[in-house]
């Protein structure tokens, strides 16, 4: 037999004799670092190293687990949103659990819209200041508690990406214009003065535009201007809106779809 | 065949005669290309026009000059020089961030400037570029454009001014020089400056002007005149409190800020104020505290008498204010000379700004 239990154990000994010295140089070593980088640390003994940093892995584990858990859970949607209440439909038989609404039959993203906002808009509805087929009833039909609960909910999601239904290049980048510059000729100013840069809105008065289905700007920009949405603060968006042509408000809306969803980073 | 070129000839020359004969008679108009007229009369009371529709104000000149129209962000050449082009607009737009230096407020520059400096009505940078180096009463001397923009930093930016040869400083007359490309020099342009509104019908009155205030201006400036933010900068900027332009800015005058609001505000809707409610709203605005004057010597009241002999409230009230301008229109109707000018004989106002005292 090459290694004889005795040789082994020696081998052991001089094993453990050499990891001890190891530990020793290694520590050493790791001490002469921290005294470089940071010299109180050299003040902690190393017996406390292991706990201190074993807490601190615990604390941010638990805090990752914490924001996981935030994220994946948002405020569950309250009833109206999925049951509706009578003649109040389920919000999200149109406008989705996710608040992305749907590009083809017009109905609006709601996710991420300032909660005062929509609860303004409701009340605009009931009053006659905005008018939609769909909507005017339901609204009417909303209570405060519900509306306001609703509102709630779907201000406090993320936009979900929507899908931008035209790509022409020359279309979107004559809407980009407009957003980013604006229309001096005719006083009108950029979208992005008042809505904030990126669309991304100013709450409470200016909502989000970036990310919304071009259908429904296109149907919103054509109501100011026909006088069939007579809600906006100061007529500013009538302003706006009888100034742009047909083709500018197509070309805005396009642009403003191809917005897509979080805030982008600059 | 040789008919028809003499008649086309003779079209031309009459079109020709017909066109020169309502053109003023300015020995200054010599020099300006074809495509412009020159409309600078110093001094006098001139109507919102251009592209800003103002309602009740007539034209009462009896030519219309063509607009001067800048070049679009698009047209920004690719070489160095754009580059150049680039940071002044930058600069411009996003004081904030591309000065910081240099800022001590809230404030950008395209705040007033609107159109990042090119419209009319809204002191356009394209037009004030040609109009240096002037004498302006301000500062007692012949200013250039450079130091003119330094007064901006100082005044306006409530801040510190950057070096005429810093390289924000070079950025900026680049961009100022790039939008006025074409434009004649000396020449005080249509859309120069503020739109200088006739005498309100009933004098301004603090009462009347907060509900223009309420109605009209608290939706974008905030009730207390703070401005809005948006992802920690001002989307709309602040009129008054410490974040806003100091009592040494052109803007704290009443009468300026009334030229203003009538042709530019609300925001996209300039000309829906009536003058009335546009003067109400600028007294009541300018009435507010702002950061102190840089120029501040001894004592509010001296500090006063030497900068501040112009319809503000800088160290006055409403009716001290009242008192001054019955002395100042009495003066004028006197001495028929515009308020704010030396009294000099008309044409030795040349090479004058046209802004009054700023």
């Amino acid at each position: 037999m090459k290694n004889p239990p005795q040789a082994m154990d020696n081998q052991s000994d001089v094993m453990q004799k050499s990891i001890q010295k190891m530990h020793e140089k290694n520590g050493a070593v790791a001490t002469q670092i921290r005294t470089i980088f940071c010299p109180i640390t050299t003040l902690i003994p190393q017996r406390f190293w292991k706990r201190i940093l074993l807490s601190i892995g615990q604390y941010t584990l638990a805090t990752l687990m914490a924001m996981a858990a935030s994220i994946a859970v948002a405020e569950p949607p309250p009833s109206i949103v999925t049951k509706g209440s009578g003649a109040a439909v389920a919000c999200a038989s149109c406008h989705g659990i996710d608040g992305a609404g749907h590009a083809k039959d017009g109905h609006p993203a709601l996710a991420q819209l300032p909660q005062t906002y929509m609860t303004k808009q409701i009340a605009d509805f009931k009053s006659g200041t905005r008018s939609n087929p769909l909507m005017t009833p339901i609204a009417k039909a909303l209570s405060a508690e519900d509306a306001e609960s609703a509102a709630r909910y779907y201000a406090r999601l993320k936009r979900p990406e929507i899908k931008a239904t035209t790509m022409d290049p020359a279309v979107i980048a004559r809407g980009k214009n407009i957003a980013i510059n604006g229309a001096w000729d005719r006083n009108v100013p950029a979208c992005f003065k008042c809505h904030a840069e990126g669309g991304l809105g100013i709450a409470p008065v200016f909502p989000r535009i970036a990310g919304q289905h071009a259908a429904y700007l296109v149907s919103q920009l054509q109501a100011w201007k026909t006088g069939a949405r007579t809600n906006d603060p100061l007529k500013l968006m009538k302003t706006v809106a009888d100034k742009l042509s047909d083709d500018e408000i197509t070309a805005v809306s396009a642009y403003l779809a191809t917005l897509g969803t979080q805030e982008k980073k600059k | 065949m040789n008919k028809s070129i003499q008649y086309f000839i003779s079209a031309f020359a009459i079109a020709g005669i017909v066109s020169g004969c309502d053109k003023p008679s300015r020995e200054a108009a010599k020099s300006a290309p074809v495509a412009l007229t020159n409309n600078a009369d110093n001094g006098q009371s001139r109507s919102a026009d251009g592209s800003t529709p103002v309602s009740g104000e007539g034209d009462s000149k009896k030519s219309t000059p063509p607009k001067f129209v800048p070049p679009a962000e698009s047209e920004i050449p690719k070489n160095e020089y754009g580059e150049t082009v680039l940071m002044g607009r930058n600069i411009f737009v996003n004081t904030q961030q591309y000065a910081r230096n240099y800022v001590g407020n809230g404030l950008n520059c395209a705040n007033c400037h609107l159109d990042n400096g090119r419209k009319a009505d809204s002191a356009p940078l394209w037009a004030a570029y040609v109009l240096y180096p002037a004498y302006r009463k301000k500062t007692g001397q012949v200013d250039t454009i450079q130091s003119r923009i330094q007064g901006c930093f100082r005044y306006s930016m409530n801040g510190k001014p950057p070096a005429s040869d810093s390289k924000e400083m070079t950025a900026l007359v680049t961009y100022h020089h790039w939008l006025a490309k074409g434009a004649p020099t000396g020449i005080k342009l249509p859309g120069q400056g503020f739109v200088e509104l006739p005498k309100p019908d009933q004098k301004p009155d603090m009462a009347r002007g907060k509900e223009v205030y309420k109605n009209n201006c608290v939706l974008c400036h905030g009730a207390n005149g703070e401005g809005t933010k948006a992802n920690g900068k001002y989307a709309f900027p602040p009129l008054w409190g410490k974040d806003s332009f100091n009592w040494g800015a052109g803007m704290h005058r009443i009468n300026t800020v009334a030229g203003f609001v009538k042709a530019n505000m609300p925001y996209g809707r300039g000309g829906s104020l009536s003058d009335q409610e546009a003067w109400d709203v600028a007294l009541f605005i300018n009435s507010h505290e702002r950061p102190k004057d840089p120029r501040f010597k001894v004592s509010i009241a001296q500090t006063r008498d030497q900068y501040h002999d112009e319809n503000c409230l800088y160290g006055r009230t409403p009716e001290e204010l009242e008192v001054l301008l019955e002395k100042k229109s009495k003066a004028q109707a006197e001495d028929k000379v515009s308020d704010g000018q030396a009294r000099l004989a008309p044409g030795q106002l040349e090479g004058y700004s046209p802004a009054t005292a700023h």
